[in-house]
């Protein structure tokens, strides 16, 4: 396949996987559900018109880890989970009835066999699911722990190994499988190009960002510019933390990251990441897990900070959760915390937990470790609980029905 | 031979607590389950041939280490679900 150059600064017109579809009947409000993926199943959040009342139906799975639950925004109606038991190994489940019926994936993401007296890799579970861009209906991908990619052509029924990854011999250089993230290593965001369905970044716990402009058969590290956590050097080529990557459906070369390291921003084809998050208040620092972007403006951002000092707590800072917006792509920012709690609230969102719908205003949602989900109808200027007592929440993905 | 099956698995059998399964070895014997159950064995054994962490086969009440264990038609062959955390 032919190697892509990126362009510069090229703004994309047409309708990409992640950016708001043009409504027929503008008339009509969309009909918002919000998918929530928990440690003990999925739950289905249906609002109504005017998101000030939500239904919560589940759970789905019921008893299952639910890392990722995504419907898929080409066709609006096919729901793909990734789903473990405690006891069973990983598989994919889809459903093109919300959650009434499942099907299980006929091929699972698997690694190849490897040959006898070699010890071989074995998917232990998967994490992140996307689907590819426009261009490619039915086709999706999927990043596990170990960190590995894998691409299905027949909307999540069967998978293959890209071997570009996962056959490559840097890829446990980059990623050592023995990194002590909790729950294992993973490849948590895969991002694929509006423009062109070739051109990928993946971003993977303790091992960075990396690019591929030719479906993923070979990768390069990009990660210029982001500290690095457990390294001797500040700057190495690969070893860095990345805990949630995204790049803008609008402008495909603006990419995102929340980081173990703080807030960064990449405006291709430079290759330095800018730590924005320097500009974050220096009581509240500018570590967390996901990162959040405004699906209609590239400079609009949101972040859930938390505790990163000391030994890591990993909750809102003193108690007391927030949200942070820029507007200025990370120049500075702002506190919103109306409706939150204002002591006591000892939140953690996990990475996949935290995300927009594509309405306007747009609304927001985030998960809590602690089961509660809570969503803004305005931007983030203020919040309401809207479900709580559900399980440990790992994602939160706020889809459009027809 | 008599196969009983985990109630983590018996979306797959329908429901049964057991079935009946032929095979001249583990290996076998979960190759035929999976063709009657499809996608059965990947939940117990993973994609390199490892009976996976919280799964237990036994054998006339043996534990087996691997799917290379010999069977006979009189077996009994158990599978458990091992402690796997809250």
């Amino acid at each position: 396949m032919q190697r892509r150059s990126v362009k510069k600064k090229s703004v994309v017109k047409s309708r990409s996987s992640r950016a708001p579809a043009k409504r027929t009947k503008s008339t009509r409000p969309p009909r918002v559900v919000v998918l929530v993926g928990t440690r003990k199943g999925a739950f289905v959040l249906h609002g109504n018109a005017s998101r000030t009342r939500w239904r919560t139906e589940g759970p789905h799975r019921f008893g299952e880890i639910v890392n990722h639950i995504v419907l898929d925004p080409r066709d609006r109606k096919t729901l793909l989970c990734a789903a473990r038991a405690g006891h069973l190994g990983p598989s994919i489940f889809r459903s093109t009835d919300l959650g009434k019926t499942w099907q299980e994936a006929t091929v699972p993401p698997a690694f190849r066999t490897a040959p006898a007296g070699v010890t071989g890799y074995a998917v232990q579970h998967t994490f992140y699911l996307t689907p590819s861009n426009a261009s490619e209906p039915g086709v999706w991908f999927a990043g596990t722990s170990p960190p590995a990619l894998f691409r299905s052509e027949d909307g999540g029924a069967t998978w293959r190994g890209i071997d570009g990854w996962n056959e490559n011999p840097l890829r446990t250089v980059w990623c050592p499988p023995e990194d002590q993230t909790p729950d294992g290593s993973i490849m948590h965001s895969i991002l694929v190009d509006p423009r062109d369905a070739t051109h990928l970044y993946v971003g993977c716990s303790g091992g960075g960002s990396f690019e591929s402009s030719d479906a993923g058969a070979t990768w390069r590290p990009l990660n210029e510019g982001v500290e690095a956590p457990a390294s001797p050097e500040p700057f190495p080529e690969y070893g860095q933390d990345p805990h949630c990557m995204a790049l803008h459906p609008l402008q495909p070369d603006r990419l995102y990251q929340q980081n173990h390291c703080g807030i960064y921003r990449l405006d291709r084809p430079a290759t330095h990441w800018e730590r924005v998050g320097k500009s974050m208040p220096a009581a509240v620092g500018d570590i967390g897990f996901p990162i959040v972007l405004h699906p209609r403006d590239p400079d609009t951002v949101w972040v859930f900070p938390m505790d990163g000092t000391t030994v890591w707590p990993r909750v809102s800072p003193d108690g007391k959760p927030a949200v942070y917006r820029s507007r200025d792509a990370g120049k500075s920012w702002e506190r919103q915390q109306r409706g939150l709690p204002s002591e006591n609230g000892w939140y953690t969102v996990k990475r996949q937990a935290f995300g927009a719908d594509e309405c306007t205003p747009l609304g927001l949602y985030f998960g809590t470790t602690s089961g509660e989900l809570w969503m803004s109808a305005n931007e983030g200027k203020s919040w309401r609980q809207i479900a709580a007592h559900l399980p440990h929440i790992y994602s939160v993905v706020a889809a459009t029905l027809d | 031979m008599r196969v009983a099956i985990p109630s983590p698995l018996r979306s797959y059998t329908g429901g049964r607590e057991h079935v009946q399964a032929c095979g001249a070895t583990l290996a076998e014997l979960l190759a035929e389950l999976d063709a009657a159950f499809p996608g059965i064995r990947f939940r117990m054994i993973d994609e390199q041939g490892r009976i996976r962490v919280h799964m237990r086969l036994f054998v006339n009440s043996e534990l087996a280490r691997d799917l290379e264990v010999r069977l006979i038609d009189r077996d009994e062959v158990q599978i458990l679900c091992a402690l796997s955390g809250g």
